[in-house]
């Protein structure tokens, strides 16, 4: 960098190639299990050069695990997801920057606190909402005795029960996930560096504020829009813990959980090359976003402090 | 903060917020108020008859061993996790910061695998070190003469999860050392050097003090992560066993609400992991307060 340092140079250059080579070794050795049969998979120590398996190892595990339509799943989770976080968090934003109203404040607040509120601490309750998404103003009814209330004016028994379930649909796998304080920050971050001028040139012109939205602040969100889609494609693609919970056919089930069926358990046999090949498959798709879109990726991960 | 010029309208703004709104209130607030009300409840498996039991849930919790095992566990876990892969992440950031040609292709092949889910990380590890398979299993059976099973010995099960979690981690501290060693200025390594001050004294003195705002908050980030989002490594990997051994407290609320039925306790649970996350996402903004000082 200033000086000349040739040892150090070279110390700088070694620890780069190790530090690139613990990252990779797990995928390198990954891509050779899943090229092998089961016997040369499970001889010790595996053999390091390729086989010529890996397009039958591809096809079990996309036929045992089940990899198609699920593949297809943990995409309209990821894309649902996506789209659903970017368009109300820039709803959300919009009102709070560009409006001037009553709950404002709280508004921003609540989005802000549920940054605490990661699914992993409320696990049992999100999947009772889910199980039954009215279940929250039945209870409420129930605490204001609406039944017998009515009841009463009536002059019959009335019983008030109003269920739909979420669990193992497409609604149920995106809708808990599409809250995002992290969103929301970065685009009124971003709306308050717009300058006013653009606002009030819009609104001398008649323009209404929906118009102004669409014709202005979405073409110049075009680079933080970009950068969330790489960011939450991938966080879409690799839930686990939430479909886990609330898919139980395994035609609504995504990949990754998929996954699971394809390790050998201890008295099977040790099919290691599929389940790795399934793993390979599983996560093309997400690493492809990163590489292909390096630089949204980059500054979305900075960006949102994700 | 608002904007100078805004619109004015009655509806607009409400009909704005309110997709936002009510996904936050069903899926997040109603089952938040849910935990909190059924950590003091005593309910039976089904939830047909509970019970007000103040703090019984609680003072049964803290009562367990298992769950202080559980806290010690999910401690240990995430200071070895973030410890390790800060580490690596900083030791190659600070060498890629020094090299001037091939800088894409070296950031390319350190971040993919960020892309990669936690299972999917589990599984390959797993496989990795397995003690009849894996060749890293082997290789220190070999070279070291340590036999290695992470599924009959909870230390060697405990070492796996932590890597395979530090692992995926690296991408991202590496992500944020880049940006952190790129916004320190040219001319204050430049002027050390004149005054010749060696690569490594420069690093001690200048970089590394500039980085800590970066270092403290990855820190908290990557206690966050190894807190909350490994459950999808030990669900693959070791399933919480063996004896218990990788039984962190986000692992124990899924087993024991869901397999064991024991929703008060969950609930109790849960709270305790709210007040954690809550003093984890004040640290973390504590840093954007310094963060603004350092660059205004």
């Amino acid at each position: 960098m200033v000086e000349k340092t040739p040892w150090l140079d070279l110390l700088t250059y070694t620890l780069l190639i190790l530090g690139i080579g613990i990252v990779g070794f797990p995928l390198f050795y990954t891509i050779i299990a899943a090229t092998l049969p089961v016997e040369e998979v499970s001889r010790i120590p595996m053999p390091l050069i390729p086989g010529d398996q890996l397009l039958v190892n591809l096809k079990t595990a996309w036929i045992k695990g089940n990899l198609g339509i699920q593949m297809w799943n943990s995409f309209i989770m990821a894309a649902g997801i996506t789209f659903g976080k970017i368009s109300v968090s820039m709803l959300a934003a919009f009102a709070i920057v560009y409006f001037d109203f009553r709950f404002r404040k709280i508004a921003f607040v609540s989005v802000f606190c549920t940054l605490m509120l990661p699914v992993e601490v409320r696990i049992l309750p999100t999947y009772e909402v889910t199980a039954n998404v009215f279940g929250p103003i039945q209870r409420i009814m129930e605490v204001f005795c609406m039944d017998t209330l009515i009841g009463f004016f009536t002059g019959s028994r009335f019983r008030i029960s109003i269920e739909f379930s979420l669990l193992d649909s497409y609604a149920g796998l995106i809708l808990p996930l599409v809250a995002s304080a992290t969103a929301t920050f970065l685009f009124r971050q971003f709306f308050l560096t717009v300058p006013e001028e653009l606002c009030e040139a819009a609104k001398i012109d008649g323009a209404s504020p929906m118009k102004f939205f669409t014709r202005i602040l979405l073409p110049l969100s075009k680079t933080n829009i970009a950068a969330l889609i790489v960011i939450d494609f991938i966080y879409g693609w690799n839930q686990y813990l939430w479909p886990l919970l609330i898919t139980t056919n395994p035609r609504m089930s995504t990949a990754v959980i998929g996954l699971i069926r394809l390790i050998p358990q201890m008295e099977d046999l040790p099919t290691w090359n599929v389940a790795l090949a399934g793993s390979l498959i599983v996560m093309l798709p997400p690493v492809l976003v990163v590489l292909f879109m390096q630089r949204w990726f980059v500054k979305g991960l900075v960006d949102t402090e994700k | 903060m608002l904007k100078r010029s805004f619109f004015s309208s009655k509806y607009l703004p409400y009909l704005l917020i309110l997709p936002q709104t009510l996904v936050i209130l069903t899926f997040f607030y109603w089952p938040a108020a849910q935990a909190l009300f059924q950590s003091f409840m005593l309910s039976d498996p089904f939830g047909v008859n509970s019970q007000f039991v103040w703090f019984d849930n609680f003072s049964r919790l803290f009562k367990d061993r298992y769950y202080w095992k559980s806290i010690g566990i999910t401690f240990f876990f995430s200071f070895s996790t973030a410890l390790l892969s800060i580490s690596i992440g900083l030791l190659v950031a600070a060498m890629a910061n020094r090299v001037l040609k091939a800088k894409a292709i070296i950031r390319t092949f350190l971040i993919w695998p960020y892309a990669i889910a936690p299972a999917i990380s589990g599984i390959v590890w797993l496989f990795l070190f397995h003690p009849s398979f894996g060749v890293i299993a082997y290789s220190v059976m070999r070279w070291f003469g340590i036999h290695w099973n992470p599924i009959l010995d909870g230390n060697d099960a405990l070492f796996l999860v932590v890597i395979a979690s530090a692992w995926k981690q690296i991408s991202y501290n590496f992500v944020f050392f880049i940006a952190g060693l790129q916004s320190i200025p040219k001319s204050l390594i430049e002027a050390a050097a004149i005054d010749g001050a060696s690569p490594l004294r420069r690093f001690w003195v200048i970089t590394f003090p500039l980085l800590s705002p970066t270092l403290f908050f990855l820190l908290v980030m990557n206690v966050v992560y190894a807190f909350f989002e490994t459950f999808g490594i030990i669900h693959t990997v070791t399933q919480g066993g063996p004896g218990g051994s990788t039984m962190t407290m986000v692992y124990k609320v899924y087993k024991d609400g869901f397999v064991g039925l024991d929703l008060g306790s969950s609930a109790a649970q849960s709270v305790v992991l709210m007040i954690v996350i809550v003093v984890l996402t004040v640290l973390q903004f504590k840093y954007v307060e310094k963060k603004v000082q350092y660059t205004g």
